[in-house]
């Protein structure tokens, strides 16, 4: 059977606005898709659009919404990017998100008392801590018994979802709550101040932004992130330049748990001010953070764009959801889909495609 | 206390089937080189278009088919990316699977509460079911579950008793040297991961039209992961699939057997997912020892430019 084959030529210089033009080609055909999707499942696919872009960047209160969902997406997508590499593919920042929410919550517990400035302190670094936890268990079973990290780290996920819910449907479940399952609502000193009349939660915002352009500047201007670009590109030649591959895929993967822990505290602290189910607490930020990264070339300072993009697009999609009548799950056909065309495109980057008959 | 082991084991049979015939797929699939972390998204798709297709057409059947075809068509798109394209396995694979969730849920939303009218039947074997205790325990489940045990020394016998087989593992193993030997490479890698994604359909229409059977969004709730794994534990071998279908459908049974004596649910639906970290970990260990382990060229893009 003759098949039409694809080849691949090399490329031996590239001009300088091809990875831009071909992430821009490469999402228009996204949109394309979508939109052939949408209009097979009978939504009409420019009414869709419009209604998720007026959504999400349409009204002062949509880009309120997208900044804040853009938090947490920043918080955790540029601890994917690092990850990402240093080659530890990393797909279970959902599950360190949660993790995160719970040891921030269980720092207000232990310290009620304390006051805002030491508090708040406490139950960022508890998030950063939980979230690095749990990204350690892949971590330790990746590098010590060569356990795949991407199937470790998304089982805890569902781990750390069930251990959410078990807490607010048993031990943490509040006094005051009519029989919901959440926590009791945290002292007033436990609360993320937020930008009047908004539910951005400004500290944890510029604390996201810092962080972006901190690991920047460790993944292009320090030793260390040199290391951790061979590695990611190339592992042998970074074990034969005598570069601790363990060392290395341990730390990214703490740093990037870390981060989507911090995502965690910024929900419970900054937003609902209590330990929640794990689906109010997140829509699945974890999951979309990886488009970010994605979507941001592996890029940290690219990751600020790519966030408030995706934010604007999941506000957007809860619009959709009540217009339209379309289920929750809808915005997943966007992940899905630009995550495909995003890393299709990259090819064009470094290749030029021929087709033979 | 004979009573409780023997329902535990008739209820665990039909919850490991369809991580049967998800890991049976993905065997076969990565045997020939290709890692496709889209189980999830193309078994939740078989799922909703089985529910969907079973209760518009009254026939179960017909649901399976069309679970198996859409399963199918699905993994082409991850076989296009990863084998034509080359880009990232895992990254395609999970893009797959978020896909499968969505278009899922879009599809599935008028079905959702509604029980399926084209019932499976459990199939009467004469003599067989009516054993006393085997009968009961092992000859009363409908078609699909006797056909993914049928599959197993099937598929095993294709694997390393025929020609197929031969050429499935040397594409997987060395492909530069199977293209070497007039092996079309592109073509054996294409028609393993679409017969994998078949068979993830498949084990997703099992879902929704025999064992709940009802559609419910993310009703696959993590099977397509579980199956991924298990694909590992078999050391990529169709008698050790079964080996862990019926082992994950055993903790899924003792998860509901538990839940009367006041464990919290909470805790217990975490069992298979924390089996599943367990599982891995040990059979990363045994590999090591045994020296198998993946097929060689697994997740490796293959042209012959540049082998």
């Amino acid at each position: 059977m003759k098949l039409p084959r694809i080849r691949f030529e090399k490329r031996l210089s590239s001009p300088r606005w091809l990875p831009a033009a071909s992430l821009l080609v490469g999402l228009a055909l996204a949109m394309l898709t979508i939109a052939i999707i949408f209009a097979a499942l009978g939504v009409n696919p420019l009414v869709a659009f419009q209604r998720i872009f007026r959504g999400g960047f349409g009204s002062a209160y949509g880009l309120q919404e997208t900044i804040t969902k853009t938090i947490p997406l920043l918080l955790a997508g540029v601890g994917l990017t690092l990850a990402f590499k240093g080659r530890m593919y990393n797909i279970g920042a959902e599950g360190q998100l949660l993790v995160g929410a719970i040891f921030a919550t269980g720092v207000s517990r232990l310290f009620p008392d304390w006051p805002a400035f030491l508090l708040l302190p406490a139950m960022f670094l508890g998030g950063f801590v939980g979230g690095a936890l749990w990204a350690a268990i892949p971590a330790v079973l990746k590098t010590r018994f060569r356990v795949d990290e991407v199937l470790t780290s998304l089982m805890l996920v569902y781990v750390a979802n069930e251990a959410v819910k078990f807490l607010v449907y048993g031990p943490w479940r509040g006094s005051d709550t009519r029989g919901f399952p959440i926590t009791d609502e945290f002292p007033a000193a436990a609360h993320i101040p937020t930008l009047l009349g908004t539910r951005i939660h400004y500290p944890t915002l510029i604390i996201a932004i810092l962080l972006a352009i901190l690991i920047y500047l460790l993944l292009t201007r320090t030793k260390l992130g040199y290391e951790i670009r061979v590695t990611g590109e190339n592992p042998d030649a970074s074990r034969y330049a005598g570069m601790d591959y363990q060392k290395i895929a341990l730390l990214v993967m703490i740093i990037s748990g870390g981060l989507a822990g911090l995502a965690g505290m910024g929900e419970v602290a900054g937003i609902h001010f209590r330990l929640r189910p794990p689906e109010a607490i997140s829509p699945g930020y974890g999951f979309t953070a990886i488009i970010v990264a994605w979507l941001a070339r592996l890029n940290p300072l690219a990751a600020i764009l790519t966030a408030f993009l995706l934010g604007g697009l999941l506000v957007g999609g809860d619009a959709i959801q009540i217009a339209l009548n379309l289920p929750a799950a809808t915005v997943q056909i966007f992940n899905g889909v630009i995550l495909l065309f995003v890393i299709a495109s990259e090819l064009f980057n470094q290749y030029k495609l021929r087709l033979e008959v | 206390m004979l009573e409780f082991i023997l329902a535990a084991v008739r209820a665990a049979i039909p919850a490991g089937t369809p991580l049967l015939y998800g890991t049976l797929g993905e065997v076969y699939a990565e045997r020939s080189g290709v890692l496709n972390l889209g189980v999830e998204g193309m078994m939740i798709m078989g799922a909703v278009s089985g529910f969907a297709v079973a209760q518009t057409t009254g026939s179960a059947g017909l649901g399976i088919l069309a679970a198996a075809v859409v399963g199918g068509l699905l993994a082409l798109i991850h076989a296009f990316a990863s084998i034509t394209l080359r880009v990232n396995q895992v990254v395609s694979g999970l893009a797959l699977t978020m896909l499968g969730l969505g278009i899922s849920g879009m599809i599935g939303k008028r079905f959702v509460g509604q029980p399926l009218t084209a019932r499976l039947q459990p199939i009467y074997i004469p003599g067989l079911s009516d054993l006393p205790i085997l009968g009961d325990l092992l000859f009363k489940f409908d078609i699909m579950v006797y056909l993914s045990i049928l599959l197993v020394p099937v598929l095993w016998f294709v694997l390393y008793k025929t020609r197929i087989g031969v050429t499935l593992r040397s594409v997987g193993e060395n492909p530069s040297a199977a293209d070497a030997l007039g092996v079309n490479v592109t073509f054996v890698r294409y028609s393993a991961v679409a017969f994998g994604g078949m068979m993830a359909g498949i084990g997703g229409s099992y879902l929704s039209i025999s064992y709940a059977p009802a559609w419910i969004e993310g009703m696959t709730a993590g099977a397509g992961w579980i199956v991924v794994a298990l694909t590992i534990f078999a050391i990529w071998d169709p008698p050790r699939a079964l080996l862990g279908a019926c082992l994950f459908g055993g903790v899924r049974v003792l998860q509901f057997r538990l839940q009367p004596l006041g464990i919290s649910p909470n805790l217990l639906n975490m069992l298979p997912f924390l089996l599943t970290i367990l599982v891995l970990w040990l059979s990363s260990g045994q590999a090591a020892k045994r020296r198998i382990g993946a097929p060689a060229a697994l997740m490796t893009a293959y042209s012959r430019e540049e082998r």
